[in-house]
């Protein structure tokens, strides 16, 4: 054997043509050698790469948390804070006429008797308005209400953007062109004037009483709605039709079809991941621009029915006594700066990570 | 081109005739007629207005009458004031023309200046004031930084006098309405400008020991100001929704102001008219631009 072996390894050096076998090639492979096969890192899903490639974007990831601590506190501060937003503060089963205006922290004339007595009354963190009510609680509902708009109007977008794209792309043709002229019609049309002017007639036609849960929102939001549901959904129909014509054309899709893949199957399987991204990034720069359409009919006094407040008529009524008390307008005001710049970074920061076009 | 032209106007004419087709049946849909208000009026005289305004016509015939007198620049009167709508319009317009076309200017200048710099100082201190800056004022809405521009240098400071019709200090409202589109011009510039650094002719020009200053001005700024093209018709119907807030806080009485006491008086008749007023203002620049942006840049292919 040894022998074997020796001459093996001593074979003379094979001539550059020769026909002569290497056997060293044969050899079975060492624990060492195999190593070197394995696998070095798992292998990283599109999802998870792009997560990773999120991480390391400090910005979005800021984002991330202030919007989830934004959205954390909307669900727990109404549980913790006795106060409510419509509810005039009341001390020992009293209302009290003096809380109204307080500043951040200040407790009224009642309020600091009561304390005096061994009672509890729990910071107006940031003061009282002008009808008495605790301001915090106030912002609180304000940025729940504006978000749950902005969240609503994007998914109204979302929906009708995608049906009326995905029909319009993956037809083609005719179909594609007649739906195209209506989109580029839409599009053209003055969103912001047709808002008002929807808003105007709706809350003289819309009988919403009728409907409790609508009730408490009002008729501007639902006209709000309904606008996002006529005009908005454009640009997410151009997308999404932009993005399935594209797509349709790529080499995987045709050899999909080639090796007998149904239509289903490749919406499915080929060209729904490969835009779900883009449009989700698009539905969620939507929330801001919801939010501030909704602070701007706020403004000329078709926002949310009081008493319920949201982050735009917060601060418009705020304006009122500006110079007195400046914080009113500047708590709202923050909240939406934070809201939309959080929104607007991190739909960044998502289409860096996400968006495969822009990887090179 | 000449066939894309003249798409581009039919589509702009289609568009127009629907917003008016929007606008009169909206309004028509409001329960009660103009003549229902405050005071009880006899049913002849009654009768008589509703003559005199074609309201006892029925509604596609009041509709092709109304878009006639549009056509000749009627837009009736006032349901509140009783004042001729198209002499309210073109009065309170001149001043909101002002108005807007100095935000106008003063965006575009500024917009490009930074966007300009943020792309040559790339990922240096300047960048990232400017980036910082310009996405602050993309989030924060014109109303509440009108307010806090008002309240800081018309009332606390008092370096600029609140606006009256004697003394029209146009600095602070030109400053609130420019800074959403300034915002806009300046990432949008910085974005063209840096795509515009990397091509290859710049490179060319750099080689063959062109002056940096031409370079900038010759080779990119004029590149990258085509996608700032685009943006001029959105940036038009920003500065007119703009307006609206602006005006009512400064007290302008420009149209925007005109439009929301419309609102607030519940004044349909010169709703429509403002509303129409600006839509055929807007889809008329959006028109033009877009036929200017191809002329300018023959590379772009519209179908």
């Amino acid at each position: 054997m040894d022998n074997m072996n020796k001459d093996i390894n001593s074979m003379p050096k094979k001539s550059l043509f020769s026909m002569q076998i290497d056997l060293k090639k044969f050899e079975k492979a060492t624990d060492e050698e195999k190593k070197q096969q394995d696998v070095m890192s798992e292998s990283v899903s599109f999802f998870k790469d792009g997560m990773r490639k999120l991480s390391r974007n400090p910005l979005a990831m800021g984002s991330l948390v202030v919007l989830i601590l934004i959205i954390a506190a909307i669900f727990i501060v109404p549980h913790v804070v006795p106060y409510s937003y419509s509810q005039i503060i009341t001390v020992n089963g009293k209302r009290d006429k003096s809380a109204a205006n307080m500043a951040p922290f200040e407790y009224s004339d009642l309020e600091q008797e009561y304390m005096a007595e061994g009672g509890k009354v729990f910071p107006h963190i940031m003061g009282t308005d002008e009808m008495g009510r605790d301001y915090f609680v106030r912002v609180v509902y304000g940025t729940r209400v504006s978000l749950s708009v902005g969240f609503f109007a994007a998914m109204i977008v979302l929906i009708i953007g995608v049906l009326y794209g995905s029909i319009s792309g993956y037809f083609g043709g005719k179909v594609d062109l007649v739906m195209m002229r209506i989109v580029d019609i839409i599009y053209s049309l003055p969103d912001m004037l047709m808002v008002v002017l929807l808003s105007v007639v709706l809350r003289e036609i819309l009988n919403v009483d009728s409907i409790p849960m609508l009730q408490k929102i009002g008729t501007n939001m639902i006209s709000l709605f309904i606008v996002f549901g006529l005009l908005y959904w454009t640009g997410m129909a151009r997308l999404v039709r932009g993005q399935i014509l594209t797509i349709k054309q790529n080499e995987y899709v045709l050899a999909a079809k080639v090796s007998g893949a149904k239509s289903g199957r490749i919406i499915r399987k080929h060209i729904l991941p490969n835009c779900v991204s883009v449009i989700i990034i698009s539905a969620a720069l939507q929330i801001p621009s919801a939010i501030f359409t909704e602070s701007f009919l706020s403004f000329i006094g078709m926002g949310v029915q009081a008493p319920m407040p949201s982050l735009g008529s917060l601060a418009n009524a705020a304006r009122a006594g500006i110079s007195v008390y400046p914080y009113k307008l500047v708590f709202p005001a923050v909240m939406i700066c934070l809201i939309t710049l959080a929104f607007n970074l991190l739909g960044d920061g998502l289409r860096d990570a996400f968006d495969p076009k822009l990887r090179r | 081109m000449g066939k894309y032209v003249v798409k581009r106007i039919f589509l702009a004419v289609v568009t127009m005739f629907i917003v008016c087709a929007i606008t009169f049946f909206a309004m028509n849909a409001i329960p009660g007629g103009p003549f229902d208000g405050e005071k009880a009026v006899s049913p002849e005289v009654k009768a008589a207005l509703e003559q005199r305004y074609n309201l006892d016509k029925p509604v596609p015939e009041q509709f092709v009458l109304y878009l006639k007198n549009i056509l000749h620049g009627d837009f009736g009167i006032s349901l509140k004031t009783g004042r001729d709508i198209k002499t309210t319009i073109f009065e309170s317009f001149s001043i909101s023309a002002k108005l807007g076309g100095m935000a106008v200017v003063v965006a575009l200048i500024l917009g490009l200046f930074f966007g300009s710099i943020a792309a040559l100082t790339r990922n240096k201190l300047p960048d990232r004031l400017i980036v910082f800056f310009s996405t602050l004022f993309a989030s924060l809405p014109s109303f509440v930084f009108a307010t806090l521009l008002l309240m800081v240098f018309c009332v606390q400071l008092g370096w600029v006098p609140v606006w009256s019709v004697d003394n029209q200090n146009y600095v602070l409202p030109v400053i609130a309405l420019a800074a959403y589109p300034m915002a806009y011009i300046t990432r949008l510039t910085k974005t063209s400008m840096l795509d515009a650094l990397g091509q290859d002719y710049v490179r060319t020009a750099r080689a063959k020991g062109v002056a940096q200053w031409k370079v900038i001005f010759k080779h990119t700024l004029r590149n990258a100001l085509i996608p700032v093209i685009t943006y001029v018709g959105p940036m038009t119907a920003s500065i007119l929704t703009g307006s609206l807030v602006v005006e009512k806080i400064f007290t302008i009485g420009g149209l925007g102001a005109k439009f929301v006491d419309g609102i607030t008086n519940r004044d349909y008749t010169l709703i429509m008219g403002t509303t129409i007023f600006l839509a055929v203002l807007m889809i008329s620049v959006n028109l033009i631009t877009d036929i200017v942006y191809k002329i300018v840049d023959p590379r772009i292919k519209l179908d």
